[in-house]
C-alpha cells in the first residue's frame, strides 16, 4: 500500500506510536459515534446527542477535506462572471446579453460570489470546523509539551530506524553519556527531552523525544489563519477608500463631499476623516519612444496635514505616500482640456478644465463638456467628443492621436443643445451626455457639425449658441485614498501561518531509545566488552533524517562510527510476516 | 546579433539539449522495462509451476538495481538536462541584460524561468532517485514550454511599466515560478506513485469487462498499467517511498506558494491600493492553494491517504497550469500585462 498508513493510535510506547497532533485529533473525533460499542445507545441519542454528533462531524478531519474541496470549487465561479465589486459594468452588459439566466445568477450571488450566502456559509464552517479542532488540540499540546518521553519499550527491534554495539564501560555510564549527547543543542536547534530509567538488573536506558516545535508550528499556523480572518473581518468594518481626481494646479480637501466615489466600513464615521489638503503641482509621463507604452509616472503634490507646514511629496505607481492616516495611491492620469464658453449674449457660461478619460496606449481621451449656466431662456449645450494629445490626419477627416504626449493636441468636439436633465435629481455620470432631451447641430446639408479645436483657438458654437475657448492643456491624476488600521494585523498574522506552516512541515519530531545491558555469556563479539547497546529511532510522519541522527548519536556515545541498517520502512514498523 | 537574439538562441539550444535528454530518458525506460522483463522470465522459469510468486517480488524495489545496471542512456540523459539547464541559465541571464532587469515580468520569461527551476529540482531530485519516468515526463513538460514560449508567448526584451517596477517583481514572480518548478517534478513523482500503485496492487480497469465499450478495453489492453508495457515499474521505488519524496516536495512548494501569496498581497497593497481584491490571478492561486493544503490534509486523513489525496494533487496542478495559462490569455485582470 502506498501513503503513510500508520497503525491505530495505541498507548504511545508501543510500537504502533502516533504522536499526538494532527491526524489523531481529527480522526479520532469523527470515528467514534459510529463505534459499534454504542450501536445501542444509538435509539437514546436525542437533541444533545444529535448536536454532539454534529459538532463531531463538523470537526472531523473528513469534513473538513470536504470543506476545503468545496471552498476550492466555489471560489471558480468568480473568475467565469463579472464581479460587481471589480467590474459593475461587465455585470450590467452581462445582464443584458442574458435577459434569461442573468437574473437567476443575480439572484444566487454569482455576480458577487466572495459576498455570497453560499461561499461565506463554506468558509464560516471551514473556520468554525478548525477552532473546533484546534481548540483540544492546544489542550492536549500543552500538556505533551510540559509531559515526558514515553518509558522505553522492552522490545526495540520492531522500530524502523534501528541502531547497536558494544562497549567497555558500564551500562548507567553509557546510558548517562548518551543522555548527554542526546541533550545537546545541534545549530541553535533544541535537542532531546531525555529520562534516564534504571530497569533493574544492571539494564539502564534512555529515552528521548524531540520536535515540540512541529505541533506548535501546525497549531500557530491554524491559529493564525483565524487572527487573519478576524484583522481582514475588522479592516472591513474600519476602512474607507474614496477616489478623487484632482487637476494640475488645484486642490483637493480629504472630505467625503470631495471624492467622486467614496465607501466605507460600517464602523467607520465619515467625520473622523483627518482634513488635510493636497494639492497637485505638477505630473511627469514618460514613454517609451518607439513602443509608447509607459515608462514613468510622477505626480508631484503638496500636502499640509491639519496644524502643519505645507510638504512637497511625490506620488508613483508602486510607491503611495500616507496623508492624514491614509495611504493616497497614484491610480491613473490622463489630460483635462481647459475651455472657456461664451454663451449667445457673451456671458462666460462655463470656465475651467474639463477630464477627459484616455482610452488608449495613446491617450486617444474621451469626454463631455457640460454647460448647463447659459443666460436667459437659451438651450443648454453639451460638447461631446475627444481629445487627441498628439493629432494626425492621415486620411482626410479622419483623425487620430499618435503619440500620447502633448505634442500637437487637438480637441475634436460636436455639440448639442437642448436640456442636460442635470435638474432631474437623478445622479448622472459626469463623463456621458444624457441625450434624450439633446438635439444634435447640423449643418445646411444635415450633416454633423463637428468643432476642431486647437490650444489658444476660440471657435463659434453652430446655431448661434455662443462661441468656446480651448484655453490650456492641464494633466489631471486619479488618487486612490485607502485607509484601513488592520493592515498591521493582516501582515502579522500571514507572517505567523507563513512561520508555523514552515515548522509544521520541516521540523522533525522523533523519538530515540537507548539501552544499555550488561553483555551475557551468549553474547556475540570479543569477549572484552562489558555492555551491550541496542537503540531504536521512531518518527512521526516520513522521515529520512532519523536514522541518520541514531547512528549519529550511537556514534558519539560509542567513539566509533556504527554501520547503519537499512531502514525497514519511513514511518512503519515491521510487521511480523509469519 | 543583439544580445536579446542571442538569449534566444541559447534557450532554442537547452530546447535541443532537453530534447536529447528526453530521448536518453525514454530509451533508459525502455531498458529497464525489458531488464524487469529479463529479471521476471527466470524467475517463472526458476518456480517451475504455475503458483508464481506475484509481481514484483523479484525485483528489489529501491531502484538501486536499476541504478547499478548502468547504461549509456542514464548517464547521457543526465549530461544533457544538466547542459539543458546551464544553457536555460545563460540564456536568462543575458534575456535580464537585455532587458535591463529582473527576467520575470512576462509569461515568456516567467515560461523559461519556471523550465529552468524544474530542470534544477529535477537534477537535486535525481541524485537521490533516479527514476527515468519522473525524468521523462519533467523533460517533456520542459521542451513542450519551452518551444511554445520561443513560438507564441515571445516578446521583446524590453523595459517594463511603472506597476511592475518594484523590487517585489524579483521576489514574488520568483517565487512564484520557483514554487510552480518543485511543483511540477512534485506531480511526477505521484504520478509516478499512482502508477506504481496501481500495478503493484494489480488494480486496472482495463482488466473488468466493460459493458459497452469493450472494443476500447481491448484497443487499450496493451496501454494497462499492470501488462508488460508497464514492466519498468518494478524497478522504481515502491509507492510508499514515492509518496514519502512527492510529499516533501509539495511541502517545499507550498511553502513557497504560501509565501507567492504573501508576497503578491503585500505588492497588491502597494501598487493597487489593496492588498486583496479577487483578481482572477489571486482566485487561481487561491484555489491551487487551498487544494494542496487539501492535499496535505487528506494523506494523513484514514481513508485518504495515498492514492487519494494523490488525485488532489492531480487536480491542485492543473489548477496551477490553468491559472498562468487560461487566466493570463483569456481572462481579464489586473495581472494582465502587455497581453502576454
Amino acid at each position: 500500500m502506498s501513503g503513510p498508513v500508520t497503525p491505530d493510535a495505541g498507548p504511545a510506547t508501543t510500537p504502533g506510536y502516533r504522536p499526538e497532533g494532527l491526524d489523531d485529533a481529527f480522526t479520532d473525533g469523527g470515528e467514534q459515534p459510529t463505534a459499534p460499542a454504542r450501536a445501542d445507545a444509538l435509539p437514546a441519542l436525542g437533541l444533545r446527542g444529535w448536536l454532539r454528533w454534529a459538532w463531531r462531524q463538523l470537526t472531523s478531519m473528513r469534513v473538513a477535506l470536504l470543506l476545503l474541496v468545496l471552498l476550492a470549487v466555489a471560489a471558480v465561479p468568480g473568475t467565469m462572471f463579472p464581479q460587481r465589486p471589480q467590474d459593475p459594468g461587465g455585470v450590467a452588459a452581462y445582464l443584458t446579453d442574458h435577459p434569461a439566466a442573468g437574473p437567476w445568477l443575480d439572484r444566487l450571488g454569482f455576480f458577487d460570489v466572495y459576498a455570497s450566502v453560499w461561499f461565506s456559509a463554506i468558509y464560516l464552517l471551514l473556520f468554525v470546523s478548525l477552532i473546533g479542532c484546534i481548540l483540544p488540540r492546544t489542550r492536549v499540546h500543552l500538556t505533551a509539551v510540559r509531559g515526558r518521553p514515553p518509558r522505553t519499550p522492552r522490545r526495540l527491534g520492531r522500530f524502523p530506524a534501528q541502531g547497536g554495539g558494544t562497549s567497555p564501560d558500564a551500562p548507567r555510564d553509557v546510558v548517562e553519556r548518551a543522555a548527554a549527547v542526546l541533550r545537546r543543542r545541534r545549530l541553535g536547534v533544541p535537542g532531546f527531552r531525555v529520562d534516564v530509567h534504571d530497569e533493574g538488573a544492571g539494564v539502564w536506558s534512555a529515552s528521548a523525544e524531540r520536535g515540540y516545535l512541529r505541533e506548535t508550528g501546525n497549531l500557530v499556523f491554524h491559529l493564525a489563519l483565524v487572527g487573519l480572518l478576524i484583522a481582514i473581518a475588522t479592516g472591513q468594518m474600519l476602512h474607507y477608500r474614496g477616489q478623487a481626481i484632482v487637476v494640475q494646479g488645484t486642490g483637493f480637501a480629504n472630505v467625503q463631499a470631495a471624492y467622486d466615489t467614496f465607501e466605507r466600513g460600517s464602523a467607520f464615521d465619515p467625520a473622523d476623516l483627518v482634513p488635510f489638503t493636497m494639492r497637485l503641482d505638477d505630473f511627469e509621463a514618460r514613454f517609451d519612444p518607439e513602443t509608447l507604452q509607459s515608462r514613468d509616472f510622477t505626480a508631484h503634490v503638496t500636502v499640509t496635514e491639519p496644524g502643519g507646514e505645507p510638504e512637497d511629496r511625490t506620488i508613483k505607481v508602486n510607491h503611495p505616500t500616507v496623508a492624514g492616516g491614509a495611504k493616497v495611491y497614484l491610480q491613473g492620469n490622463g489630460y483635462a482640456p481647459a475651455v472657456t464658453v461664451h454663451d449667445a449674449a457673451g456671458e462666460v457660461a462655463f470656465s475651467g478644465p474639463v477630464p477627459f478619460l484616455p482610452q488608449d496606449d495613446v491617450y486617444t481621451s474621451r469626454g463631455v463638456v457640460k454647460v448647463p449656466d447659459v443666460s436667459g431662456d437659451q438651450p443648454q449645450v453639451g460638447l461631446v467628443g475627444f481629445l487627441l494629445p498628439t493629432a494626425q490626419e492621415p486620411v482626410p477627416g479622419l483623425w487620430r492621436s499618435v503619440h500620447p504626449q502633448p505634442d500637437d493636441p487637438l480637441l475634436v468636439l460636436s455639440v448639442w443643445s437642448g436640456n442636460l436633465g442635470l435638474d432631474t435629481g437623478v445622479p448622472q455620470n459626469v463623463y456621458r451626455l444624457d441625450e434624450s432631451r439633446m438635439e444634435q447641430a447640423v449643418d445646411a446639408d444635415g450633416d454633423v457639425v463637428t468643432l476642431y479645436v486647437r490650444p489658444g483657438d476660440t471657435v463659434e458654437l453652430p446655431d448661434g449658441l455662443g462661441t468656446l475657448t480651448f484655453d490650456d492643456l492641464p494633466r489631471f491624476v486619479a488618487l486612490d485614498l485607502r485607509h484601513d488600521p488592520s493592515l498591521t494585523w493582516v501582515l502579522t498574522f500571514s507572517l505567523l501561518a507563513l512561520a508555523g506552516l514552515t515548522a509544521s512541515l520541516f521540523a522533525p519530531r522523533r523519538r530515540i531509545w537507548v539501552r544499555a545491558a550488561p553483555a551475557t555469556a551468549t553474547d556475540e563479539g570479543p569477549g572484552s566488552a562489558a555492555t551491550v547497546v541496542t537503540a531504536a529511532g521512531l518518527a512521526r510522519g516520513d522521515d529520512v533524517g532519523l536514522q541518520p541522527e541514531l547512528d549519529r548519536v550511537l556514534a558519539d556515545v560509542l567513539g566509533a562510527p556504527r554501520p547503519s541498517h537499512t531502514p525497514t520502512g519511513p514511518d512503519v514498523p515491521q510487521e511480523d510476516r509469519s | 546579433m543583439t544580445v536579446a537574439e542571442l538569449s534566444d538562441l541559447f534557450v532554442w539550444s537547452a530546447a535541443t539539449a532537453l530534447t536529447l535528454a528526453l530521448i536518453a530518458y525514454s530509451v533508459d525506460l525502455t531498458r529497464l522495462t525489458e531488464a524487469a522483463r529479463d529479471v521476471r522470465v527466470p524467475a517463472l522459469v526458476g518456480a517451475g509451476a504455475p503458483a508464481t510468486p506475484p509481481a514484483g517480488t523479484a525485483v528489489a524495489g529501491d531502484g538501486t538495481a536499476a541504478g547499478t545496471a548502468g547504461g549509456r542512456a542514464a548517464g547521457i540523459a543526465r549530461s544533457t538536462l544538466t547542459l539543458g539547464a546551464l544553457l536555460l541559465l545563460v540564456a536568462i541571464v543575458l534575456r535580464g541584460v537585455a532587458a535591463g532587469r529582473w527576467p520575470t515580468a512576462n509569461m515568456y520569461e516567467f515560461t523559461i524561468v519556471g523550465v529552468f527551476c524544474a530542470l534544477a529540482a529535477l537534477v537535486v531530485v535525481q541524485r537521490r532517485y533516479p527514476i527515468a519516468f519522473v525524468g521523462v515526463l519533467v523533460s517533456g513538460i520542459s521542451v513542450l514550454a519551452l518551444v511554445l514560449a520561443l513560438n507564441t508567448l515571445h516578446v521583446r526584451a524590453d523595459a517594463v511599466q511603472p506597476a511592475l517596477q518594484h523590487y517585489w517583481l524579483v521576489l514574488h514572480v520568483g517565487v512564484a515560478i520557483l514554487a510552480t518548478g518543485i511543483f511540477t517534478v512534485a506531480f511526477a513523482t505521484t504520478a509516478l506513485q499512482v502508477l506504481r500503485d496501481a500495478r503493484a496492487t494489480g488494480r486496472t480497469r482495463l482488466e473488468r469487462p466493460w459493458s459497452r465499450l469493450d472494443g476500447v478495453r481491448r484497443a487499450l489492453h496493451g496501454a494497462r498499467v499492470t501488462g508488460p508495457a508497464f514492466a519498468w515499474l518494478e524497478q522504481v521505488p515502491d509507492a510508499r517511498r514515492l509518496e514519502a519524496s512527492s510529499f516533501r516536495q509539495h511541502a517545499v512548494g507550498f511553502v513557497l506558494w504560501t509565501l507567492t501569496l504573501i508576497g503578491g498581497s503585500i505588492w497588491a497593497e502597494e501598487a493597487w491600493g489593496r492588498y486583496w481584491g479577487w483578481d482572477p490571478k489571486e482566485v487561481g492561486t487561491f484555489v491551487a492553494w487551498v487544494v494542496y493544503a487539501a492535499y496535505l490534509h487528506a494523506r494523513t486523513t484514514r481513508g485518504w491517504s495515498g492514492r487519494k489525496a494523490a488525485y488532489l494533487v492531480f487536480v491542485a496542478y492543473t489548477v496551477v497550469l490553468a491559472n498562468f495559462t487560461v487566466v493570463n490569455l483569456f481572462i481579464d485582470g489586473k495581472h494582465s500585462y502587455s497581453g502576454l
